[in-house]
C-alpha cells in the first residue's frame, strides 16, 4: 500500500472514530472515572443499598416488566392479523400502526395529557394522569407497532399448513394456538419483548411527564439529581448502573436474536380474507389504544374554547412569560439542529460505511460496534455524560449550541450505517472488476460506482437521523444553556408542564406541529424505501 | 500478442492454476474450454489482472503486464452476469470507459451511436438497465466492452445465462462483430458447440493446465487425453488389455485407453462388419443417436435415417478413427 493510499485509510477511519471518541466515549469515561474512583467507590456501594435507591430500582424494572407483558398480548391479535390475512387497507393499516413508534416521546405524552384531560381523567375518581397506568399506556402506545411488525413478519414466515394439519386432526383452535403456533413463535416473542423492554427501562419523556413527579425510574433520576439537585455523583452512580443493564440487555437480545435465525421453509401461499370479527375486534382495538390520543391531540390542538380556530397555531410566533422563547423560534431552533445532525450523521456514518466494508477486516469490526453502541446506551446518559465531561478547554463546549446536534449525530450514525453498509455489500463485486476493466483507477470506481449506489441509503440514513434529532428529548434535556437555544421538544416539555388554558393550547398546538414534521420524513423514508431500484446485478 | 507463461495461481493449498502457458495472436479468438471448476474463469481473472499469479509472467507483445493493475492493462472483460452498472442507463453504461478516457462529449456520443448500432440497440440509449430482456443485456454488456476499444477482449461464459435460441442467435452475431473488427479475444466456454462455432484455436483446461492447444479440428480429431477428449464431446473410450486388444479387436499395441470417434464408426449392410445390439435410439432433427452394445462396449453414434432398439447391426471401424490417449 503506498503512503498517499495509507493516509487516505487512516483519515477515514480516525474521522468517525475521533468523533465517537471524543464526544461519546470520553464522557462514559468520565462518568465511570466519578463513580469509582477512589473513595468515592464506598459511596457507591452504600448508595446501592440505600432504601431511595432499592425503590427506584425496582420501580424501574416492574413498569417495564409489566409494559411489556401488557404490550406483547395486546399486539398478538393484530400480529396474527397482518401474518395471516389479506384485507383491504392492510398497507395502511401498517402504515398507522408504524405511526406512533417515529412520534417524539413529548408529543406522545402530550397526545395521552390531552386525551386524559378531555375524557376528565386528569382528576378526581378516575385519574389516569400522574399514575402507573398513565406510564403502562403510553408505553403500549409507542411498542405496540415493532411488536406487531417484528412477530407479524416472523409469523407470516411459519408454514400455515402446520395449524390446517392439526385442525384435520381434530385440534381445538385454542389448543392448536397453544400448542402449535405459540412455541414457534417463541424466538420472535422474545426478541420483540426483550426490545420493548430496553425501550421501557429507558423511557424518560414517558416517566417524566406521564408518571409525575412522585414515581421516579433510574433514568428520571438521574436527570433529577444532574439538573435540579447538581449532585454529579448519585446521578453517575444511577448511570453506570443504567448503563450496566442495558448492557445485559443488549446481550440477552444479541443471544435471542441469534437463536431466531431458524426459520421454517417459507411457502408462498394466498392468504385468507380476514373475518369480519377479527378486523373489527382489532381495528377497534388500535384505534383506541394508538389512534385516539393523536385524534384527541389534534383536536385539541384546534380547539379554542367551545370551537375550532386556528388560534394556537398563530399563537405559537408569541412568546409566554414562563418559557424563554416562542414555539416558533424553538421550531427553527430544531430544525437547524436536525439539519446539523443529519449532515453529520451522513457525513461520518457514509465515512464509517465504506470503511466498514472496504477497509481493514479487524478494524472495521471494531469500527462497526464502536460507533453503533451510543445507541444501546441510554439517550440520558449520553446527555449526563456530554454534560459533565465536556466543560473544560480545550473542548468547553457548554455554552456552545453544536453540542445539541452532535449528540443528535451520535443517535443518527448508527441509523446511516445500517441503511448504508448493506447496500454497499449488495454491490455485487463484479460491477467494481467490470469499472476497473474500463479504466477507471480504485479511486475512480468509487467515485462512479460506489457513490451513486449508496447515496440513496445515505439520503435515507440521512433522513432517519433528522427525524430522531427534531424529536430528541433525553439527552438535549441536559445540553443547552442558554435559553435561546431550546429545541422544540424542551419548550413542549415546559409548556405542559404548567398551568394555563392558553398554554395548554399552544403545547398541543406545537405537538401536532412537531408530528406533521416527522411523519412526513418518515413517509418520506418509507417511500424512496419502496421505490428503490435495486442494486443487485440482474443476474 | 498476448503470452502467458507457466502461470501458478494458489488457492487453499492447491493450484486452481498450475503452469498455464497459451498466446493470442492478432486479431485470433481462442477459447479456453473446459468444465466448470478446471481453472479457465481464474485464468481469465488473472489475465485481467483481477488476481495475482504466484509466479509466472503475462507479456503483451513486448511489454510485460504481470505488475499492471487491471484499469491500466487496456484489456476488456465481460462477465458471465454482465455486470451492468444499476444506476447508469443503456448509453450511459456504454459511454463509462469513454468518460475516463476522457473524450470530448461529441466524440463520446459519436461512439456510443456507433456502437449501439453496431450491437442493432439503435435507439436504445435511453433505456433503464432493468428494463432489458437477457438477450439485451448481454449485448450492452459487449457494447460496453468494446467501447474503450480494448486491445484485448474477454469473454466470461457470455452465453451460460440465456437460453438456447437465443444463444445460437447471439454467438453469430459476436463471432461476426469479433470478426469485423478483428478484435484479439479469449472466450470462455464449457460448451464445445460453442468453442468450435468461434473459436480460431481452442484451449482445452483441465485441473489448472492447459491440456492442448489448437484449432478446432486439430483438437477434435486428435484430442491428446481423456478428459480433453471428453470436454469435446467424444464418448466411446475403450479399455485396451496388454497386448492391445478389447472386445472389438485389434485396437492398439499395448495397454491403454483408446478413442473411437464417432466419425469413424459406420453401420454397414453385410456380414463382415462386428456384430453390435442397438441399445437406445433418440431421434433428434434429422439424425438418430444410437447407443450400440457390443460385448460390454458401448458405442455412440449418428446415423441417418431411423433403428429400432434392440436391433443387431454390423459395425465397421475405420482405422484412422481410432485415437491413442494418453
Amino acid at each position: 500500500m503506498n503512503p498517499q493510499k495509507r493516509f487516505v485509510w487512516a483519515f477515514l477511519f480516525f474521522l468517525p472514530v475521533l468523533f465517537v471518541g471524543v464526544f461519546f466515549y470520553w464522557p462514559l469515561l468520565k462518568i465511570f472515572s466519578h463513580t469509582l474512583d477512589g473513595e468515592r467507590i464506598n459511596e457507591f456501594w452504600s448508595y446501592l443499598s440505600s432504601k431511595p435507591f432499592r425503590q427506584i430500582a425496582w420501580f424501574t424494572i416492574w413498569q417495564a416488566f409489566l409494559s411489556t407483558v401488557c404490550t406483547m398480548m395486546l399486539a398478538l391479535p393484530a400480529a396474527y392479523l397482518v401474518a395471516r390475512f389479506s384485507f383491504p387497507g392492510k398497507k395502511l393499516f401498517q402504515a398507522l400502526t408504524t405511526i406512533p413508534f417515529v412520534l417524539p416521546t413529548v408529543v406522545a405524552a402530550g397526545a395521552f395529557m390531552a386525551l386524559f384531560q378531555r375524557f376528565g381523567l386528569d382528576q378526581g375518581m378516575f385519574r389516569l394522569h400522574h399514575t402507573v397506568w398513565a406510564l403502562l399506556l403510553a408505553h403500549i402506545f409507542f411498542n405496540l407497532a415493532i411488536v406487531v411488525r417484528t412477530v407479524g413478519s416472523f409469523w407470516a414466515g411459519l408454514d400455515p399448513r402446520v395449524e390446517e394439519q392439526a385442525k384435520i386432526l381434530g385440534a381445538a383452535p385454542w389448543h392448536i394456538f397453544r400448542k402449535i403456533t405459540l412455541p414457534r413463535l417463541v424466538p420472535a416473542l422474545a426478541a420483540a419483548a426483550s426490545v420493548v423492554f430496553v425501550f421501557c427501562l429507558t423511557s424518560f419523556g414517558i416517566v417524566l411527564l406521564l408518571g409525575g413527579p412522585t414515581r421516579a425510574t433510574i433514568e428520571t433520576e438521574i436527570w433529577r439529581q444532574a439538573v435540579w439537585r447538581g449532585d454529579i455523583s448519585v446521578a453517575s452512580v444511577l448511570a453506570v448502573i443504567q448503563l450496566g443493564a442495558v448492557m445485559v440487555m443488549v446481550l440477552i437480545m444479541n443471544f435471542l436474536q441469534k437463536r431466531q435465525a431458524v426459520v421454517e421453509s417459507k411457502v408462498e401461499l394466498n392468504p385468507e380474507r380476514a373475518s369480519r370479527k377479527l378486523l373489527v375486534g382489532n381495528i377497534l382495538l388500535l384505534g383506541i389504544l394508538v389512534g385516539l390520543p393523536i385524534v384527541i391531540l389534534v383536536e385539541r390542538a384546534i380547539g379554542v374554547g367551545d370551537g375550532y380556530s386556528f388560534q394556537n397555531f398563530s399563537a405559537m410566533a408569541d412568546r409566554i412569560s414562563l418559557v424563554p422563547l416562542s414555539s416558533l423560534a424553538a421550531l427553527k431552533n430544531s430544525l437547524l439542529f436536525a439539519v446539523v445532525a443529519a449532515v453529520l450523521a451522513a457525513l461520518l456514518g457514509g465515512v464509517a460505511s465504506f470503511f466498514v466494508v472496504h477497509g481493514n477486516r479487524w478494524l472495521s469490526n471494531f469500527l462497526d460496534f464502536g460507533m453503533m453502541l451510543p445507541l444501546g446506551v441510554s439517550a440520558v446518559v449520553l446527555g449526563f455524560g456530554m454534560l459533565i465531561s465536556l466543560d473544560t478547554p480545550p473542548l468547553d463546549l457548554r455554552s456552545s449550541w453544536i453540542l445539541v446536534p452532535i449528540a443528535h449525530a451520535l443517535l443518527g450514525i448508527p441509523f446511516v450505517m445500517r441503511t448504508v453498509i448493506p447496500t454497499l455489500r449488495r454491490i455485487d463485486p463484479s460491477l467494481r472488476e467490470s469499472a476497473s476493466l474500463l479504466g477507471a483507477s480504485p479511486s475512480k470506481v468509487t467515485k462512479y460506482i460506489d457513490f451513486p449506489i449508496a447515496f440513496r441509503a445515505l439520503g435515507v440514513g440521512a433522513a432517519f437521523a433528522f427525524a430522531i434529532s427534531i424529536g430528541e428529548f433525553g439527552a438535549t434535556s441536559f445540553l443547552p444553556r442558554s435559553p435561546d437555544r431550546l429545541t422544540a421538544p424542551l419548550v413542549l416539555f415546559r409548556l405542559l408542564g404548567a398551568p394555563g388554558e392558553a398554554l395548554r393550547g399552544q403545547a398541543m398546538a406545537l405537538a401536532v406541529t412537531l408530528m406533521v414534521i416527522t411523519a412526513a420524513t418518515v413517509i418520506l423514508i418509507e417511500g424512496s424505501v419502496f421505490k428503490r431500484e435495486t442494486i443487485r446485478s440482474d443476474f | 500478442m498476448l503470452r502467458v507463461e507457466n502461470v501458478k495461481v494458489p488457492f487453499d493449498g492447491t493450484y486452481v492454476l498450475n503452469e498455464c502457458d497459451f498466446e493470442v495472436g492478432e486479431g485470433e479468438i481462442v477459447v479456453l474450454l473446459g468444465s466448470s471448476g478446471c481453472g479457465k474463469s481464474t485464468l481469465l481473472r488473472t489475465v485481467a489482472g483481477l488476481e495475482n499469479p504466484e509466479s509466472g509472467k503475462i507479456w503483451w507483445g513486448t511489454q510485460e503486464m504481470t505488475e499492471v493493475p487491471p484499469h491500466k492493462r487496456g484489456f476488456g472483460l465481460m462477465f458471465q452476469n454482465h455486470a451492468l452498472f444499476p444506476h447508469r442507463n443503456v448509453g450511459e453504461n456504454i459511454d463509462f470507459g469513454l468518460q475516463i478516457l476522457r473524450m470530448t462529449g461529441i466524440e463520446r456520443q459519436e461512439r456510443v451511436d456507433e456502437l449501439l448500432s453496431m450491437v442493432d440497440l439503435d435507439g436504445f440509449q435511453n433505456r433503464k438497465i432493468g428494463s432489458l430482456s437477457g438477450g439485451e443485456a448481454q449485448r450492452v454488456a459487449l457494447a460496453r466492452s468494446l467501447a474503450p476499444k480494448p486491445r484485448l477482449l474477454m469473454l466470461d461464459e457470455p452465453m451460460a445465462s440465456l437460453d438456447r435460441a437465443l444463444r445460437d442467435r447471439l454467438l453469430a452475431d459476436i463471432s461476426e462483430l469479433l470478426r469485423e473488427l478483428k478484435q484479439a479475444a479469449i472466450y470462455v466456454t464449457h460448451d464445445h458447440d460453442e468453442a468450435f462455432f468461434i473459436a480460431d484455436r481452442i484451449a482445452v483446461m483441465h485441473n489448472g493446465k492447459i491440456e492442448q492447444i489448437g484449432t478446432p479440428s486439430e483438437v477434435w480429431s486428435n484430442p491428446s487425453s481423456e478428459e480433453s477428449a471428453r470436454s469435446m464431446g467424444h464418448e466411446n473410450f475403450i479399455e485396451l488389455d496388454d497386448s492391445g486388444r478389447c472386445e472389438i479387436g485389434q485396437l492398439g499395441s499395448s495397454s491403454g485407453i483408446v478413442l473411437i470417434r464417432e466419425d469413424g464408426l459406420s453401420i454397414v449392410p453385410e456380414e463382415t462388419g462386428i456384430k453390435g445390439e442397438v441399445i437406445s435410439a433418440v431421434f433428434r432433427s434429422g439424425i438418430t443417436l444410437v447407443k450400440i452394445r457390443v460385448g460390454k462396449i458401448e458405442l455412440s453414434t449418428s446415423i441417418q435415417g431411423s433403428m429400432k432398439v434392440s436391433e443387431i447391426v454390423n459395425l465397421k471401424i475405420s482405422d484412422s478413427a481410432v485415437v491413442a490417449l494418453s
